[in-house]
């Protein structure tokens, strides 16, 4: 059957048991097979159940990103595997910290940026900023780049974090075993 | 133990570890003892229910464990010590990841608290593991023990089967805790699907039945589902028809003395199995894996067929070569609804393609791809297989085998009626695998022939496990295809490497029939070829461990061959042919 070999991005997000070790076994998992990261993010989403929500983005053709969600399905400690790009519209979310260093009219074009992409300052001194941007990554991307010629000396990214529109859920609430 | 009111019982964490074992149904453990699992071995002493089989080095009560496993279609169970009991034990566990063999391994830690300080016999067992079981745990409360060793048996043996680590630090195996029976767990994720969805079933019987060339191409999946699968197996192979090849692994599946059956296929298979998966036109892939030492080159794979691929890991579906129809589920659970759905439908094959099909592929087995030059002078490896084969077939052996030309002579020239007699080192290509998995099989088998054919190269591996052999009195018989060079390596620098025999020839190997006596066996040896008959007859009379070292001809090559970077079409049939066909430079670089 003719597979598609576009290299496309992909959002996937992985529901797995918060045991000690589950990242590793999933990063290993990519290193060891040669699959691309391009970001990753985990945090605890359910205290009662243990369980964990990793996001991973990853660029693949249609034969790998079927590998990949296959083989993190196969990990004893994972419950479900979501193709957010896959399975429909879903939205995506960054956060960005950048400390912009600078005085005079650099600071001042600084605050203005900031302003148009809603940034918030979060710390101020009399010669630095740190401003918080939260949306998609291309947006984040377009405030450093503009950001870049005014100082800006250290950037903080949290990676994607996503989840499909509509009212349908990947995995319920009080449905881990 | 006086019972608790909820059923659980209080015991220590080491008198858990044996209440487990002997739950889950397991009558031996492959182990060696030390510092960090001395109070498991303390337990271990104090009853009689589970046998404990001493190794001689860790990698071989992993392969002791395998064969065990892979003869009886049980988990097969190892215990080690930490640090480097449990790195030695790594080769043997990522060998059982790569052929789907079901063990746990316990390991023993040091203590919960040490962890992480370097301390004396320190290893970061579950970091190191990670990438070679299908699951690893490290236990860190007495309480979770008995439920974490049951779920690792679950782990091990449910879905596509795998090894499975479970570290034991010593302050956990001390320590007083309840324990729980197998008969409460319940595994929270993993719940593999075992039964294939009916549509699919469905439109398969479609493909199948209007197949003009087809071939049915079968793997160990169909050996790790159970010996019915096997019978299921043939029973619908039979009902089509069809011609049907075996993997190396899959040896067993389908009876070799069946005229429907092809022989192995891939580098080594016959020439008949290459050409039929190279014309076919519907090829149906139950339980393997499309590896590389099957297809050859990808893009020249099989390309005029429609693929069916059944096979319980959905994570081997489009892997390699992509398929019209992938089938998720147990083997002998896909095989029965297959068989019911033909049944049911009345499916007839298409009998006038199927007999142009057969006299075609009869055209192929006319060239006799196995033929090799006898000799009056020289014992020719293949000579010694078929004649071990034709002399102890009635017997039904377990033969198993070490890594390299060998193994694969072994698997052109020994015929299996019947699943799990068959046990080799496929997927890592483990040298040294023989000689402990033949004590494994033993152990399993009492009273019945097993036979590792092995290399001398090989052989010197693992050779300490003759010491086992003779200790728990295993009569496993060792035969030698001795050329003194590793053959494979040889071949592969005379096809590849202008003949240029880097570091392949070993020059002081040592005297094998004073070797066995050193250590307690019988050894003999073979220089001519109306030596091997006797050799044979002797060795299967005597009841002991004996190491046989056949002499053959230093410069024999396995073919027929598929060179790296060919496609099935593109066989070497003999050596005649070597030349004819330089490798290509992108073949080069394949292994």
């Amino acid at each position: 059957m003719p597979y598609d070999k576009t290299i496309r991005r992909h959002t996937i997000a992985v529901i797995v048991d918060n045991e000690p070790g589950i990242l590793a076994r999933v990063v290993g998992l990519f290193s060891g097979r040669g699959y691309n990261i391009e970001s990753l993010t985990v945090a605890e989403v359910d205290a009662v159940a243990r369980l964990s929500r990793i996001t991973v983005v990853t660029t693949g053709t249609e034969m790998i990103i079927e590998q990949i969600k296959n083989q993190l399905a196969r990990l004893v400690p994972v419950h479900k595997v979501s193709d957010l790009t896959a399975e429909g519209p879903h939205v995506e979310r960054e956060l960005l910290l950048v400390k912009v260093a600078s005085t005079g009219d650099e600071r001042v074009e600084a605050l203005r940026i900031a302003d148009i992409f809603r940034a918030r300052v979060v710390d101020s001194t009399t010669e630095s900023f740190v401003f918080e941007v939260t949306g998609s990554s291309e947006k984040l991307s377009a405030f450093m780049t503009l950001m870049d010629p005014l100082g800006m000396v250290e950037v903080s990214r949290t990676g994607v974090v996503a989840i499909s529109r509509g009212p349908q859920a990947i995995m319920k609430r009080g449905e881990a075993g | 133990m006086p019972e608790q009111p909820t059923g659980a019982q209080r015991m220590t964490g080491a008198e858990i570890v044996i209440k487990s074992l002997l739950d889950q149904g397991v009558d031996v453990v492959f182990g060696y003892p030390g510092g960090a699992v001395l109070p498991i071995y303390d337990a271990l002493f104090k009853q009689n229910a589970l046998r404990h089989v001493l190794v001689r080095q860790e990698g071989g009560a992993v392969h002791a464990a395998e064969g065990y496993a892979r003869s009886s279609g049980k988990v097969g169970v190892v215990l080690v010590t930490s640090g480097p009991g449990a790195t030695n034990a790594v080769t043997g566990l990522t060998d059982a990841l790569m052929d789907s063999i079901p063990i746990v391994c316990l390991t023993g830690q040091v203590p919960t608290h040490l962890i992480g300080n370097d301390a004396f016999q320190e290893a970061d067992t579950t970091g190191i593991t990670r990438p070679c079981t299908k699951h690893n745990y490290l236990v860190k409360d007495v309480n979770e023990l008995g439920r974490t060793l049951h779920e690792a048996f679950y782990v091990a043996r449910s879905g596509r089967p795998g090894p499975v680590v479970v570290d034991l630090p010593k302050d956990v195996q001390f320590a007083e805790g309840l324990y729980e029976g197998p008969a409460n767990v319940r595994h929270r994720t993993y719940r593999p699907q075992t039964e294939a969805d009916p549509a699919l079933i469905e439109k398969a019987i479609d493909l199948i039945a209007g197949a003009k060339r087809p071939v049915f191409y079968c793997g160990g999946g169909v050996i790790n589902a159970g010996t019915e699968a096997s019978k299921l197996l043939t029973q619908f192979v039979r009902l089509t028809g069809y011609p049907c090849t075996l993997t190396l692994m899959g040896l067993g599946a389908f009876p070799a003395s069946d005229p429907l059956f092809l022989g192995m296929l891939g580098m080594h298979g016959t020439y008949q199995a290459n050409l039929a998966m190279h014309g076919a036109d519907v090829l149906i892939n139950i339980g393997a894996r499309f590896d590389d030492r099957v297809t050859g080159r990808l893009n020249a794979f099989s390309p005029g067929s429609r693929k069916i691929h059944v096979d319980i890991d959905p994570s081997s579906i489009n892997k390699n070569v992509p398929v019209e129809l992938g089938i998720i589920g147990d083997c002998r659970q896909v095989l029965k609804q297959l068989i019911e759905a033909w049944k049911k439908r009345k499916a007839k094959p298409d009998g006038k393609a199927l007999k142009e099909w057969w006299r075609q592929i009869d055209e192929w087995r006319a060239r006799d791809c196995l033929r090799y030059q006898p000799s009056d002078s020289v014992i020719k490896p293949q000579y010694a297989i078929q004649r071990l084969y034709q002399l102890t077939r009635d017997m039904e052996p377990f033969i198993t085998t070490e890594v390299g030309q060998h193994q694969m002579w072994a698997a052109q020239f020994f015929g299996f009626e019947k699943p799990h007699h068959w046990m080799t080192s496929g997927g890592l290509g483990t040298m040294g695998y023989g000689l402990p998995a033949a004590v494994g099989v033993q152990m399993a088998n009492p009273g019945k022939l097993v036979v590792d054919i092995a290399g001398e190269a090989s052989i010197l591996m693992n050779i300490q496990e003759l010491s086992t052999a003779v200790q728990y009195r295993l009569p496993v018989k060792i035969f030698i295809i001795n050329n003194q060079w590793m053959g494979m390596v040889r071949q592969w620098q005379e096809l590849l490497h202008g003949g240029r025999y880097s570091e392949s020839y070993t020059e002081a190997l040592p005297d094998f029939v004073k070797l066995a006596d050193a250590f307690g066996c019988v050894g003999m040896r073979a220089a001519k070829p109306c030596d091997v008959d006797r050799i044979i007859k002797e060795m299967i009379k005597v009841d002991r461990p004996v190491v046989v070292d056949v002499m053959v001809d230093k410069t024999e090559n396995c073919f027929p061959m598929i060179p790296s970077g060919a496609a099935h079409h593109e066989m070497l049939l003999g050596p005649a042919d070597e030349a004819k066909k330089p490798v290509s430079e992108e073949g080069m670089v394949l292994v």
